[in-house]
């Protein structure tokens, strides 16, 4: 079904400007902390009320302003996930499972779910008594119960360890692999996003700054935003000389390209792995190594490298793979990082 | 002692028996208004709620003797509203036990619906918000889910509640007066034998009040510590 979300509402010192249509049915909303990505999530779900605009799921419309529709939460048929989950705590799991559905049904829709979820030695203990995984999936459960036909899931793994993130991942994929309606993911971890989501929208200061593919944006993000988003250490300015050349001031290197620099580009970006290490002579679109900082990681070693003829700030961010530090150690420090040209991203 | 013995031998415990039928009823009348009022003002403006609240709270900071002077003017046979309501039903409020209830109804009032909206604030707004996206009404919401979360705070605020209507003087001898039997209550009793410089019969009201009010205190201090206990848990 498609969801077409036009809104806005003002919200501290910016406007949330959000505008997109999908018939996808795993969306994703990615965007820093208080970018307005969760005020989104409220306004679809009816919890806060848009200031303009509308939104429409499938034929039916939750909220248009001009024709004064605002669906009261309780009739939308979306369900929604909190980050901590908003179990009842006064409540058993079978109450919480059964709370907003009508006396008749409750019984067996309870039951439906309490074996749905496997969670039937549950099924009266307390919120209070249960793990964060077991919690989750009571959630999910309630969400079910009401048959929603869009579920929304505000950052549901972000105030988790590592761990116990992949463990409740999974389970969530399973729960959701049948589950035919759609869902919308607000997150600011990109893996997440990634995981979840066939289709993105990136959202930075109330705006959406790209939408599309999932894939496509992590690949070829097209905005500085969403370039460091996706995971891009290196995001600088450049100033576009020509249709084959950038000046990156910042690292104080000229970039040569083969290919046509779009008119638009504003920005470069250069994953931090895509480096190559180069000892001895001064190739094209190489950057002289200065001081550096490193920073040992489990799996891979970072380097903070100063240019050496720059004059900005702004370090090179370097990984390098723990398989790959061995030349390295043998060889000591390059000379120069290389870049190449197909892995450059030209961002607005 | 045998002094003592020869007091409690004939002892008109009729104010004991006044106080609690006092206390027990206007806590219960407290009790439902303070937790209406508290949950309809959750949903109303800024500038009413403000202005609401403060008429609300009123009774807990002015004098017992104001509330008195205010209840007279209303429910004074000479005054409209009293004369209406002797005429047309019948109905004493001055110097009668209706208005020992009335008196320690509006003085402990504050009390309880205080503390049923600094307890409504702390429910968690998920909750509401997670119980409309699963379809609940408000009124279900409200009875559900906002009141039991809210449990430990209406509980200690009905204790309060009981206590200060139990123990409330200065409304209750303006409105009520002190009839022997019939709105005596033991804070009047107290004060009235103190003229007489009896110390003994007084000296013996105030240890039953202090001997409640510490249990009731002890009570409340066991509610609250099972609350944390919860709250620890959750």
């Amino acid at each position: 079904m498609d969801l077409v979300l036009d809104i806005r509402k003002k919200l501290g010192n910016f406007d949330v400007q959000v505008r997109f249509s999908t018939d996808c049915k795993r969306i994703g909303i990615l965007g820093p902390s208080g970018s307005g990505k969760s005020m989104t999530l409220k306004m679809i779900a009816g919890i806060e009320s848009p200031d303009d605009g509308k939104i429409c799921f499938g034929e039916r419309v939750l909220f248009d302003r001009k024709r004064r529709i605002n669906m009261k939460p309780q009739k939308r048929k979306v369900g929604y996930l909190f980050q901590n989950y908003a179990l009842f705590p006064n409540m058993t799991v079978e109450q919480n499972i059964g709370c907003g559905l009508k006396k008749q049904e409750r019984k067996e829709v309870a039951d439906r779910m309490i074996e749905k979820f496997h969670i039937g030695e549950l099924r009266n203990r307390m919120p209070g008594m249960l793990s964060g995984g077991q919690q989750q999936r009571v959630a999910l459960a309630r969400i079910m119960a009401q048959s929603p036909d869009l579920i929304l899931l505000d950052e549901p793994f972000s105030a988790l360890d590592v761990y116990r993130k992949d463990q409740l991942q999974r389970q969530m994929e399973d729960f959701l692999s049948d589950y035919a309606g759609s869902v919308v993911l607000v997150s600011h971890d990109r893996d997440e996003i990634y995981r979840f989501c066939d289709e993105l929208c990136v959202i930075n200061e109330g705006h959406v700054d790209a939408f599309g593919e999932t894939e496509r944006i992590f690949r070829l993000p097209e905005t500085e935003t969403a370039a460091r988003l996706t995971g891009c250490k290196n995001v600088i300015p450049v100033e576009r000389m020509d249709a084959h050349r950038v000046l990156a001031a910042e690292w104080g290197v000229t970039f040569h390209f083969r290919t046509e620099v779009p008119q638009e580009t504003r920005h470069i970006g250069i994953r931090a792995h895509d480096f190559l290490p180069v000892w001895g002579g001064q190739k094209e679109n190489c950057i002289p190594v200065g001081i550096y900082r490193s920073a040992k990681l489990p799996f891979e070693t970072k380097y903070y490298i100063s240019p050496a003829e720059a004059n900005g700030q702004e370090p090179v961010c370097w990984f390098i793979q723990r398989n790959r530090m061995e030349e390295i150690l043998e060889k000591g420090m390059p000379d120069y990082l290389e870049v190449d040209e197909e892995k450059v991203m030209f961002l607005r | 002692m045998s002094e003592v013995e020869a007091i409690l031998k004939n002892l008109d415990w009729s104010p004991l028996i006044i106080s609690l039928k006092t206390g027990a009823v206007a806590t219960a009348i407290a009790f439902f208004l303070g937790i209406l009022i508290a949950g309809k003002l959750l949903h109303s403006g800024r500038t009413a709620r403000s202005v609401l609240d403060g008429v609300l709270t009123l009774p807990l900071v002015l004098p017992p003797t104001v509330i008195g002077f205010f209840l007279l003017l209303l429910f004074s046979k000479r005054r409209p509203l009293g004369s209406f309501l002797y005429e047309e039903f019948g109905i004493r409020v001055v110097q009668s036990w209706l208005g020992c209830i009335i008196a320690a109804v509006v003085i402990s009032f504050p009390l309880m619906y205080r503390n049923a909206r600094s307890a409504f604030e702390q429910v968690d707004v998920n909750l509401i918000y997670a119980a409309r996206t699963l379809g609940m009404s408000e009124i279900s919401i409200f009875f559900r889910v906002i009141v039991p979360c809210a449990k430990p705070g209406i509980l200690s605020g009905t204790i309060l509640t009981f206590a200060r209507a139990m123990g409330e003087y200065g409304a209750t001898s303006m409105l009520a007066g002190n009839i022997p039997g019939r709105t005596a209550t033991i804070s009047q009793k107290v004060a009235m034998v103190m003229q007489d410089q009896d110390y003994l019969t007084a000296g013996i009201w105030v240890a039953v009040i202090v001997m409640i009010s510490f249990g009731i205190i002890f009570l409340l201090n066991y509610v609250t510590m099972r609350k944390e206990h919860q709250i620890r848990k959750w």
